[in-house]
């Protein structure tokens, strides 16, 4: 089949060669998106590569960024019996900050939490519990938050008054920015995320080389693809001339998919938000507009949010920010599991811990 | 929550349909997608088809992997 072409092995072995032939100094490449950080380490990509070209993941896992105060927020709503937790399956298993909590837990001694596919079925879930409060969770990025902007939009539209959002949605352009203004910052080129590349098209990445002048590429997600990536980046850096590629072009478009994009804004506005690890970044967060605010479960339940970052023992935060590398925390695949985790980046199908040690890369 | 391969539809029904990969078929919504139709591929983020992959911007996506790749060749 035509999309079974970009993981050709013939394609792969030549540009694994050619990369490992580029006369380059030690540099490192951020993947941006969750979806990569999982695609790269199945595919092994990583042990492909020379010594002195690292990949590093950054805060594109959704659940990752979330911090624990948000978590401990949603516990303590799960326990209120006229609420239903309708959530992705990939927040389950998140341990708040008091011993042993999780949803999951939470679950199996009686309290209502659904896992759902999307934010449309949380409003079914509302019609068919109308004495019980849905609150859906609310996580993700551009690419989820326009699914989430349809479900409010059908709920109002059928009258529902028994749905409502926790919002933790978040912005890639103000992360990113937060990111590179960091004293820190020493990631040479990004591989840019692919879906939310869809929504907000090639134009919506440009600041990253007309502003900061680094070299990033967006990327699909299979293994053609990243390689295909990796060595535009190099290229760009040995040549120094910075620009913005598009590899993933079956799938992005300058514009963008302007629908999707535009609904967001609809429904929501930004606003200052906690990203774990890395504490509170201006306007990078999303809530619900005034106007819509009887869908707020913010609003609805009083949930005071607390804005202060809680160090814990998990690393999760120095691993979004490529401070770390999973395998460098010293409760990785000890205390660490993804049966047991400690932290958001174990529990996520896309958090960078969990494709660690489910792809043993070490 | 995101899925990187695209899925094919195989029907429609307003904003709800059904696409497939693999034999397995999942419920979506395509709100976000020109006229969707069946048979069309689109990539499915949370439940929702975010974009439709035509057949021609992939062959030119392919393309441009070769064009890497015959340039490596010729060195
Ligand atoms: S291994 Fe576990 S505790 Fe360590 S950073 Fe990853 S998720 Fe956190």
């Amino acid at each position: 089949m035509l999309w079974n072409q970009f993981k050709n092995p013939q394609d792969i072995q030549r540009i694994v060669k050619a990369i490992n032939e580029m006369d380059i100094p030690p540099i490192k490449i951020m993947e941006i998106c969750g979806t990569h950080t999982m695609a790269i380490a199945k595919s092994g990509i990583r042990s492909l590569l020379p010594q002195n070209v690292k990949l590093i993941s950054g805060p594109g896992c959704p659940v990752c960024v979330t911090p624990i105060e948000r978590i401990d927020s949603i516990i303590e709503l799960a326990k209120n019996r006229d609420v239903v937790i309708a959530t992705y399956g990939d927040m389950l298993k998140v341990p708040g900050s008091k011993y042993g909590e999780s949803l999951e837990r939470l679950k199996a001694i009686g309290a209502n939490v659904e896992m759902v596919y999307s934010a449309i079925d949380a409003v079914e879930l509302a019609k068919h519990n109308k004495d019980k409060k849905v609150v859906f969770l609310g996580i993700g990025f551009e690419t989820t938050t326009p699914g989430t902007s349809l479900a409010i939009q059908a709920a109002k539209k059928a009258g529902i008054k028994n749905f409502f959002v926790f919002s933790m949605h978040k912005l890639v352009e103000p992360i990113l920015r937060g990111l590179i203004e960091m004293p820190d910052f020493d990631i040479n080129g990004f591989i840019c995320p692919g879906h939310v590349s869809v929504i907000l098209g090639e134009r919506g990445l440009e600041f990253l080389v007309k502003e900061y002048k680094i070299p990033s590429v967006i990327c699909g997600f299979e293994a053609g693809d990243i390689l295909t990536s990796i060595y535009k980046i190099m290229l760009q850096i040995k040549e120094g001339n910075a620009k913005l590629e598009n590899e993933y072009m079956r799938a992005v478009s300058y514009e963008g998919n302007r629908k999707a994009f535009q609904s967001i804004f609809e429904y929501f506005e930004p606003c200052d938000d906690l990203w774990r690890g890395i504490g509170l970044v201006p306007m990078s967060g999303l809530k619900l507009k005034e106007e819509f605010s009887e869908y707020d479960a913010i609003e609805h339940f009083k949930i005071k949010l607390d804005n202060t970052d809680k160090e814990t023992a998990c690393k999760c935060g120095e691993v979004i920010k490529g401070k770390q590398q999973p395998t460098g925390c010293p409760l990785f695949g000890k205390t660490c599991t993804p049966e047991n985790p400690v932290g958001p980046c174990m529990v996520s199908s896309e958090g960078a811990c969990a494709a660690y040690y489910k792809y043993q890369v070490i | 929550m995101c899925l990187a391969v695209p899925l094919k539809i195989t029907e429609i029904n307003g904003n709800d349909a059904l696409a497939e990969i693999e034999g397995v078929k999942r419920k979506i919504r395509v709100d976000f997608i020109e006229n969707p139709s069946v048979g069309d591929y689109v990539i499915v983020h949370a439940g929702f088809a975010i974009e439709k992959l035509e057949e021609e911007h992939a062959l030119e996506n392919l393309k441009l992997i070769k064009e890497v790749t015959d340039a490596l060749e010729s060195i």
